[in-house]
């Protein structure tokens, strides 16, 4: 039913450069009670055809980062300072400096946002077909019938029946269906960035399944570069090649997935993977990680971490850590990450298959704390 | 021993004429004193109807509800509120299921009050305190005066649970009691409401849509799986997730996202012939499940709901085809 290859026009000869570059990027929203700093101080560069997931709690800014990237934030945010550089077909822009016409085109041809919440995603007055032909016409295509081909196309490429959905309004449809509709409509001006924002949160478990193998085979067959902003580390582990994990609004930790996920180097990052379990693995040792987030109005001195952190010293109240080289391709913003590296060779991680398969008691946590 | 709590072919139809669900049907299970049971699927099983059914807050369309040996529906009146208030609930959200103009004291004082569990305001004081150091909120003198927008999610959820727990409970249905706290600190709510089996002898029935969850919080306990409205297979933890026998069972095991990336590399990929779950209003025959399931066996799986028959490996399933089968989950 599918085709092999649908007719992206993807360049993946960048000169080398990352298609998308974040710089020293700061997000903030102005409040009654004062200055929330969602987002604080992002480097980051996306390469071409890779895909990268933002790992975090509630709150810590990643859905505030992908809106920035797309521009889509509310009035009151205000990005600054930071640049954030768009390269394609040689040619570079900066986001930030894009008028009205300019940042509506990026969005659909460039660089596409899926949202998390999909059923406000769509206008519910309108058939999925009349949504599809809105958006093309706006930008510029007048062929009906292209662009009938096009959504059947895609809409068969997200494993539906064009038939079904095509003429259907959007609260006819399951969470699933509406997901993966959005997913072919975001593919529908042939974008080269693929910003999906928790993609698979509040769907039942076997259409996490389908969101997940079709998003891979965005990845793996058609070379897309792709964002996962999720606060479930599973969809990281799924689906990144690498793994940004953020905290207060900024990134402390980023790299290879096996890096983050068996060798963390980050005091939060290792909390984070040893606050979940998995399902066919063994019995893993879990464990929380104390306190709560801060305050982004008010955030605390030195490492934001370090209220919630086990690892911390006097240096830490006082001094913000920057990334730092940990391994080939790792950073991590901590200044005992040495430590945590000490730690995991003491208490291992017990991932992957080979973990064992038995009871430990379920006070492991209470005699870890005292 | 003897069950604390058992339900017999227990049904719920919601809805009338045409229009009518059976949202659960025929559900028969038991559970020891100290055991630890999680009820799990996806949205829309029945887990929660099930759930409030065994609290007595949702009448059963048929079936029966026993606790402690006695038939629920045959109590007299003060039995009846005695069951009641051995058997609480705890809901996913904490922000619907507290008094956003009571401060927690109120909310403590009032029930330990109202059911004579102390004998005055300052009895009422000292047994809020401690319940408060039961769930971990502390320092309690600071906790007690708050309101519970002046909580985090987690926090609230504690104070949810020491509310509970201020009627002494046998059996608590903790029903997504920790679906919307974040993964940070879902661990250490747990760990709390598994010391309460070990310090007060509390029974649960753990309800989540999280397999994950459900292996860990029922590592020693059992789970059971349920499929738009039925019961497909049951068993010892793990037992269940690593030889899962019904095809169900299995396809939800191999779909769950795990955060893990060498298992979720090696997971078999198991394929349904049909990815869309049918709607409660027009069930398919025989078992739910056969239009769906890639073991289909045509003329007998349309044919009749297979029985849930006990497992020589532990537990029991409701698939005849496929009982005897095992299927790694890992490739
Ligand atoms: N419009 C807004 N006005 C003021 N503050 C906001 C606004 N939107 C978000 N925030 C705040 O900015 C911070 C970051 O929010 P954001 O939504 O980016 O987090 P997130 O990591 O995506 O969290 P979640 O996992 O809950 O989606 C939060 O503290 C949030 O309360
Ligand atoms: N009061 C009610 N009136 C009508 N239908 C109901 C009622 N309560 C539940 N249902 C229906 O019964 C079925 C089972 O619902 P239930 O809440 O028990 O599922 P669940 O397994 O708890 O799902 P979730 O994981 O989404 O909480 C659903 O189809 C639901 O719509
Ligand atoms: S810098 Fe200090 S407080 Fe921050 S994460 Fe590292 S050890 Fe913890
Ligand atoms: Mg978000
Ligand atoms: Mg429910």
């Amino acid at each position: 039913m599918t085709k092999g290859k649908l007719d992206w026009q993807m360049d993946e000869h960048q000169n080398g450069k990352a298609p998308l570059s974040l710089q020293n990027v700061h997000v903030s929203y102005a409040t009654r009670r004062g200055k929330v700093q969602a987002v604080r101080n992002v480097t980051l560069d996306l390469h071409a055809g890779e895909s990268l997931a933002l790992i975090g709690e509630s709150g810590s800014g990643k859905t505030t980062l992908g809106l920035a990237i797309v521009r889509l934030l509310p009035e009151t945010a205000q990005i600054s300072p930071g640049v954030i550089l768009y390269r394609r077909d040689g040619r570079e822009v900066d986001i930030l400096k894009l008028d009205r016409n300019e940042m509506r085109e990026f969005r659909w041809r460039d660089c596409a946002m899926v949202f998390q919440a999909a059923l406000n995603a769509f206008n519910p007055v309108l058939k999925i077909w009349a949504q599809a032909w809105d958006t093309a016409k706006a930008h510029g295509w007048h062929d009906k019938e292209a662009v009938r081909r096009r959504l059947v196309e895609l809409l068969e490429f997200v494993q539906l029946d064009p038939k079904r959905v095509i003429d259907a309004y959007p609260h006819e449809l399951s969470g699933g269906m509406r997901q993966r509709v959005l997913l072919a409509l975001s593919l529908l001006l042939n974008p080269q960035v693929l910003i999906l924002d928790e993609p698979t949160t509040a769907l039942d478990i076997i259409t996490q399944r389908t969101i997940i193998k079709l998003l891979r085979k965005l990845k793996e067959d058609q070379g897309f570069t792709m964002i996962f902003i999720s606060h479930d580390l599973a969809i990281a582990a799924e689906l990144a090649d690498r793994v940004a994990t953020m905290y207060a609004g900024r990134i402390v930790e980023l790299g290879a997935s096996e890096d983050i996920f068996y060798r963390p180097r980050h005091p939060y990052t290792l909390g984070l993977i040893r606050a979940v379990p998995t399902v066919t693995g063994g019995f893993e040792q879990l464990f929380s990680i104390p306190g709560s987030p801060p305050d982004l109005i008010d955030l605390p001195s030195g490492c934001k971490f370090h209220p919630r952190c086990a690892f911390a010293t006097d240096r830490c109240k006082l001094e913000e850590p920057e990334l730092e080289e940990v391994g080939p391709g790792h950073t991590a913003a901590c200044w005992h990450w040495r430590a945590v590296e000490e730690e995991l060779q003491r208490n291992p991680l017990h991932r992957g298959v080979l973990s064992v398969l038995q009871a430990i008691s379920f006070n492991a946590e209470e005699e870890a704390v005292s | 021993m003897a069950p604390i709590l058992e339900v017999r072919n227990l049904t719920k139809k919601f809805g009338k004429g045409k229009e009518t669900v059976t949202a659960v049907d025929s559900v028969s299970f038991a559970i020891e004193p100290g055991e630890t049971v999680c009820l799990v699927g996806e949205s829309g099983c029945g887990k929660s109807t099930t759930g409030r059914m065994v609290a007595g807050l949702l009448e059963p369309t048929s079936g029966e509800v026993l606790f402690e040996g006695k038939n629920i529906k045959e109590l007299d009146s003060a039995g009846f509120r005695r069951y009641r208030q051995s058997v609480q609930i705890i809901h996913q959200d904490p922000y619907a299921s507290l008094n956003p103009t009571q401060t927690v004291r109120q909310i403590l004082t009032a029930p330990l009050l109202r059911h004579n569990k102390v004998k005055n305001r300052a009895g009422a004081e000292a047994r809020a305190l401690e319940l408060l150091e039961v769930v971990d909120l502390t320092p309690a003198r600071d906790m007690i005066d708050k309101y519970p927008h002046q909580l985090s999610g987690g926090q609230r959820q504690r104070v949810a649970v020491a509310r509970a727990l201020t009627v002494e409970p046998k059996f608590i249905v903790a029903d997504e009691a920790v679906s919307m706290v974040d993964v940070s600190i879902r661990v250490s709510i747990l760990t709390m409401l598994a010391r309460l089996k070990e310090q007060f002898h509390v029974t649960f029935l753990f309800i989540t849509h999280d397999l994950a969850l459900a292996k860990y919080f029922a590592w020693t306990g059992r789970i059971t799986v349920m499929y738009l409205g039925r019961i497909v297979e049951d068993g010892p933890t793990q037992r269940l997730i690593t030889d899962p026998r019904h095809p169900y069972t299995q396809a939800l095991l191999s779909a769950v996202p795990e955060a893990d990336p060498e298992l979720a590399h090696r997971k078999r990929q198991i394929e349904l012939r049909e990815a869309e779950i049918p709607s409660l209003l027009n069930l398919p025959s025989g078992c739910t499940f056969h239009p769906r399931c890639p073991y289909f066996v045509p003329g007998e799986c349309d044919q009749r709901v297979p029985p849930l028959e006990p497992l020589d490996v532990g537990g029991r399933v409701a698939c005849p085809v496929r009982k005897h089968e095992h299927v790694p989950l890992l490739v």
